[in-house]
């Protein structure tokens, strides 16, 4: 199934990837090459069958909604590429 | 002492043959000598190690109660958080991480008294089938060196295929335990999809990935799993139900047991016939002790592939948002604005199949497309697990080759995605099914590489496994540890 270069540009900037030109064309081929693979399942009738999220089934667990204070705050900001205090510093989000 | 199985190494350190310090720096030394070649671990704790080893022997000096895996040293999978040691799931954009938390796993490995090594090499995010997309360069096979050790726990495989460690944990998506296990000529285990906990496992595919043990025997494998199960509130799809006694599933004889063969995986293209002629004595080795051949048939097997590919990487473009340079990781300089910076850091921190599956994920869940992928996926999902259901209807345990091929050379796939992918087509029905499957050697080729057998279970049937995998290991053993040149 041929995927335009378009859509590979479309889809890059929904999971913010910025690619190289070369990386477009080569995702082109290769992504439509697995698109056509997974065309075989078209071949299969689905309308009647229920579909799986998670193979073990058993009900979603519920727990308190209370706080549970993380103690070592220093080591999750310690982390942090860019920070300020105890802030997590980004580049401006507005542009100019 | 490098050959020692894990459950001889335990019972030398608790019965003070050996103190946890002499059988932790001998296998330092070694990892010292060996890792450069074969490229195992990404960190090794040296000191770390030592360290944790003495506090191990002063517990024992002082009588103080010990842990089933007391002063053993064994090594993770770098996707399992570890706390304050970095945690790199083989990435750049996770090069310099260091968890503020522990994982479940390295928890529970921590209780039992073991001592960390180190961390070892995957493929990045656990997506590949060589260990060759890790940032960190390829894990080489301990058989042969030019070729790749499976993957993506490819070097948690390779570290026990070549005594770096007496046991490992590694995570299987789609067979990366079994495949790597297979090649290696080791044992894995991926458990039923929820009984180890997930807490501060990276995570790729949510619906599929499951930790489980990589050792020398089925009952180390047993062992571990022992020391690894269990229920955790901190992830909502464990189970809660109790962990059965592993290693005494290891000794019953399998005598009954009924045996499936699923006619499908036999007739795959590309199936090799020294692959095919090991099954043949995996197999006389379970009649020759009473178990019964069934034939069976598991017919949606050819769509497990297709499946795969539309679910685990729609699973992994939305776990992998999380990577955007803001609050952990690799961030890229850029000069112009936020969106700038994440597209910038994404585009530089992930290699290329990560990017790839990223794609294909974010096309498959995009508006216009999530009933034609997405939804088709899960349906045939449903199809390949009532296969399952049927056939663990008539029989106790499925029996398949673990990997269509022994250890194949290092690049002769990497220019072809799809056919990497097809090397996984014996492993993935099981994550898709969410059953329990092990992978134990039976064998080796001509030119003397490691081939494993799968067998696969229902849901919660690890014991089947392990006495049907034990009964396989004692009528065809295998050597303890690659015997790797010069070493």
């Amino acid at each position: 199934m041929a995927i335009t270069r378009e859509e590979v540009l479309h889809v890059a900037r929904l999971a913010r990837l910025a690619l190289s030109e070369e990386e477009v064309d080569r995702l082109r081929d290769q992504i439509g090459n697995i698109l056509d693979y997974i065309r075989q399942l078209d071949t299969l009738d689905t309308r009647e069958v229920v579909p799986t999220s998670h193979a073990v089934e058993m009900g979603t667990p519920f727990r308190d909604d209370s706080v549970c204070p993380f103690g070592d705050k220093e080591a999750i900001l310690s982390n942090a590429p860019d920070r300020f205090e105890d802030f997590f510093r980004v580049p401006r989000i507005l542009e100019d | 002492m490098h050959e020692w199985t894990l459950q001889e190494a335990a019972r030398k350190v608790r019965d003070k043959e050996i103190s946890s310090r002499e059988l932790t720096r001998a296998l330092l030394d070694r990892i010292e000598r060996i890792n450069p070649k074969i490229n195992a671990y990404v960190t090794v704790l040296h000191d770390k190690a030592m360290a944790e080893a003495t506090a191990r022997d002063e517990t024992q000096a002082k009588g103080e109660a010990l842990g089933v895996l007391h002063g053993v040293p064994l090594g993770l999978k770098d996707i399992f958080c570890t706390r304050g040691i970095r945690t790199t799931c083989g990435s750049r954009i996770l090069s310099y991480f260091l968890p503020p938390y522990d994982a479940a796993v390295a928890e529970k490995v921590a209780a039992s008294g073991a001592v960390l090594l180190g961390k070892h090499n995957m493929d990045e995010f656990a997506m590949g089938s060589s260990t060759e997309t890790s940032h960190f360069g390829p894990t080489r096979n301990p058989w042969a060196t030019g070729r790749i050790p499976g993957g993506s726990s490819g070097g948690t495989a390779a570290a026990v295929a070549a005594g770096l460690c007496y046991a490992g944990v590694g995570t299987d998506t789609g067979g990366s335990i079994r495949q790597p296990a297979s090649l290696c000529g080791v044992v894995g285990v991926k458990p039923t999809y929820g009984r180890v906990s997930r807490y501060g496992m990276i995570a790729f595919a949510s619906s599929l990935d499951q930790g489980g043990p990589v050792t020398r025997t089925v009952p180390d494998a047993a062992m571990m799993l022992g020391v690894i199960a269990g229920h955790d509130r901190r992830d909502s799809t464990s189970v809660d139900l109790p962990v059965p006694d592993y290693p005494a599933a290891a000794e019953r004889p399998v005598k009954g047991m009924k045996v499936g063969l699923p006619r499908e995986y036999f007739e795959v293209e590309g199936l090799d016939p020294a692959v095919r002629g090991a099954m043949e004595k995996a197999l006389d080795a379970l009649v020759v002790q009473g178990a019964q051949a069934v034939e069976i048939s598991l017919p949606h097997t050819s769509f497990a592939v297709a499946t795969y590919y539309i679910i685990a990487p729609a699973e992994a473009s939305s776990n992998l948002a999380r990577y955007d340079g803001v609050r952990y990781g690799y961030r890229a300089k850029v000069a112009g604005g936020l969106i700038e910076m994440m597209s910038r850091t994404r585009a530089e921190g992930f290699g290329a199949e990560v990017k790839r599956r990223i794609m294909i994920g974010t096309y498959a869940l995009s508006a216009g497309y999530y009933e034609a992928y997405y939804g088709k996926a899960q349906k045939v999902r449903t199809l390949i697990r009532r296969d399952f259901d049927a056939a663990f209807a008539k029989v106790d345990a499925i029996l398949t080759p673990t990997s269509p091929t022994p250890a194949f050379r290092l690049g002769e796939k990497t220019g072809d995605p799809l056919t990497m992918y097809l090397s996984d087509i014996f492993t993935i029905p099981c994550n898709l099914a969410g059953i329990p499957g092990i992978s134990v050697p039976c064998g080796m080729s001509a030119e003397g590489l490691p081939i494993g057998a799968q067998l696969l279970a229902g849901h919660f049937r690890e014991e089947t496994l392990f006495t049907a995998a034990a009964a396989i290991e004692r009528a065809l053993p295998h050597p303890p540890v690659a015997p790797l040149e010069g070493a």
